[in-house]
């Protein structure tokens, strides 16, 4: 379970996060949603360890998260466009990662079968297609079975085969007990996996809900017009 | 060093040893030295030559590329971070990836062509000295780049900044010197001009090399007091030291910021 309470950012004069309280659960597809500069990436990004924040604090398992690098260990992370060395192969890539993560052998390949990578091992990663660098990293993300997975528009430039794969896979991972955060555009998507909807607007939360509850109290077909009803209601 | 430093090292060294401005800047070093040789050159007006345009070219070209170098590997170093890699790491690994294969290239473009027209040994301590300072520039003008490029976020202004301060240590800093000597030329400056020279690490390295060429007989009077002191222990000590600062200073505040930082 990650909890965080109060966390607050502010970049120079611009208050991002405005004291956020959340706990994001094991076993759940959590959404975090919003409108563009909201303080989404802010959020995820402090989450990581990328961002430091003002105050408040992060806890992943009971235990805080301060400049400590091995908490990262639990997590996947895989980024909305993931740009790794230009004249790496992805065969030295995937070596690369999983040097710096003291390999053990127990590592799940799954969706590199899926989606059907050996054939682009030998290329450079500046010669990958959009969409096979999306892939690489999901692959990477899912890679070392982390317990909590962090996805930032996972499906966004990859075909339909391979959407649905990493789809599944998600929700396999979901049953296995995993905490699983998600951002996505697209709302069909977020309505098929996930279970609960963070909602931040100019730094808060402005809600939290599961899915089926928000369907359910609108009384819209779905999670798009949901949440626009539900916006329009608090405007 | 640890071994995830040491890791991430590796990957970009491999990644940078690949990339084509290395390629280049190793081409341009073998062949003006080769060039120079075959100009009728033999070792001593050869590094004379070289010194000049080592001076010149190995601040631009570290300063440069450092900074963009950084810009570039903006997106990796964030995903680096997401690993279990701490941030010291990352910085050590990224000045690496930076700073050896820039020294390596410029070591080797010069070495090579020195081996095969066959003065290498004979021009052996004066070579080493050359290479020194040319891989203590390359040293100090990174590490001013990684101070640039951690100082702003935008690429266009880091690298206006980068001409801008390689243009003001290779140009208007000597412009300034010798307006200095001009207003003051009824005083006795040896001694001040040399302070203000030694603030500049690019006239510094330029002194050193000139004394150890014994060149320095070229500056006249000025130079004779230059080669009192630096031709001393004191004097190389002091430049090591100026020269360590100059690396010190950005270096320091750039890995401080790199930590301290948001991604």
């Amino acid at each position: 379970m990650i909890s965080i309470t109060k966390l607050e950012k502010k970049f120079g004069r611009l208050n991002v996060l405005r004291g956020i309280d959340l706990d994001i659960h094991p076993n759940e597809v959590t959404a975090v949603l919003g409108p563009n500069g909201a303080g989404k990436t802010t959020f995820i990004k402090s989450l990581l360890g990328l961002v430091k924040p003002d105050s408040g604090s992060i806890s992943i398992r009971g235990k805080a998260i301060n400049g400590d690098a091995e908490y990262r260990s639990r997590i996947g992370y895989m980024p909305q466009s993931a740009r790794y060395p230009d004249n790496l192969s992805v065969h030295e890539i995937l070596e690369m990662v999983k040097d710096i993560r003291g390999a053990t052998d127990d590592t799940d390949e799954e969706l590199f079968h899926a989606f059907n990578l050996k054939t682009e091992l030998p290329k450079k990663f500046k010669t990958l297609s959009g969409g096979n660098r999306q892939k690489v990293s999901a692959v990477l993300a899912f890679l070392f079975k982390p317990d909590i997975l962090f996805l930032d528009e996972p499906s966004a430039g990859l075909d339909p085969v391979s959407s649905s794969c990493l789809k599944d896979k998600i929700a396999r991972e979901k049953e296995a007990g995993k905490t699983i955060i998600l951002t996505s555009h697209i709302m069909s998507e977020i309505q098929e996996l996930a279970d609960k909807v963070v909602y931040i607007l100019d730094g808060v939360i402005h809600f939290e809900t599961t899915v089926g509850s928000l369907l359910e109290s609108t009384g819209e077909p779905t999670l798009e017009r949901a949440i626009a009803r539900k916006m329009k209601g608090a405007a | 060093m640890n071994t995830n430093t040491l890791k991430l090292i590796k990957y970009q060294l491999r990644d940078v040893m690949r990339s084509r401005w290395v390629i280049f800047y190793l081409l341009f070093f073998v062949l003006v030295t080769d060039a120079l040789f075959r100009f009728g050159g033999t070792g001593d007006r050869v590094l004379l030559s070289l010194m000049n345009i080592v001076l010149l070219v190995i601040p631009l070209v570290s300063i440069m590329l450092g900074t963009m170098y950084l810009y570039n590997s903006r997106e990796y170093t964030e995903l680096m971070l997401c690993q279990p890699v701490k941030r010291q790491q990352m910085f050590t690994a990224l000045f690496s990836g930076l700073v050896l294969p820039l020294s390596a290239t410029v070591a080797a473009g010069i070495s090579l062509p020195f081996i095969w027209n066959g003065v290498f040994i004979s021009h052996f301590s004066a070579l080493v000295y050359l290479l020194a300072t040319a891989v203590g520039l390359t040293i100090i003008f990174s590490a001013l780049a990684f101070a640039i490029a951690l100082l702003t976020e935008d690429k266009i202004k880091g690298l206006g900044l980068a001409i801008v301060l390689w243009l003001f240590f290779a140009v208007i800093y000597d412009g300034l010197i010798l307006l200095v000597i001009y207003m003051f030329s009824h005083y006795p400056l040896q001694q001040p001009v040399l302070v203000i020279s030694m603030l500049n690490p690019l006239d510094l390295a330029r002194i050193a090399l000139l004394i150890q060429f014994e060149a320095s007989t070229l500056m006249g009077f000025t130079g004779a007091v230059f080669q009192r002191f630096f031709g001393s222990g004191t004097g190389q000590l002091t430049i090591l030291l100026v020269m360590l600062t100059w690396i010190g200073i950005p270096l320091g505040w750039a890995a401080r910021r790199f930590v301290q930082k948001d991604f």
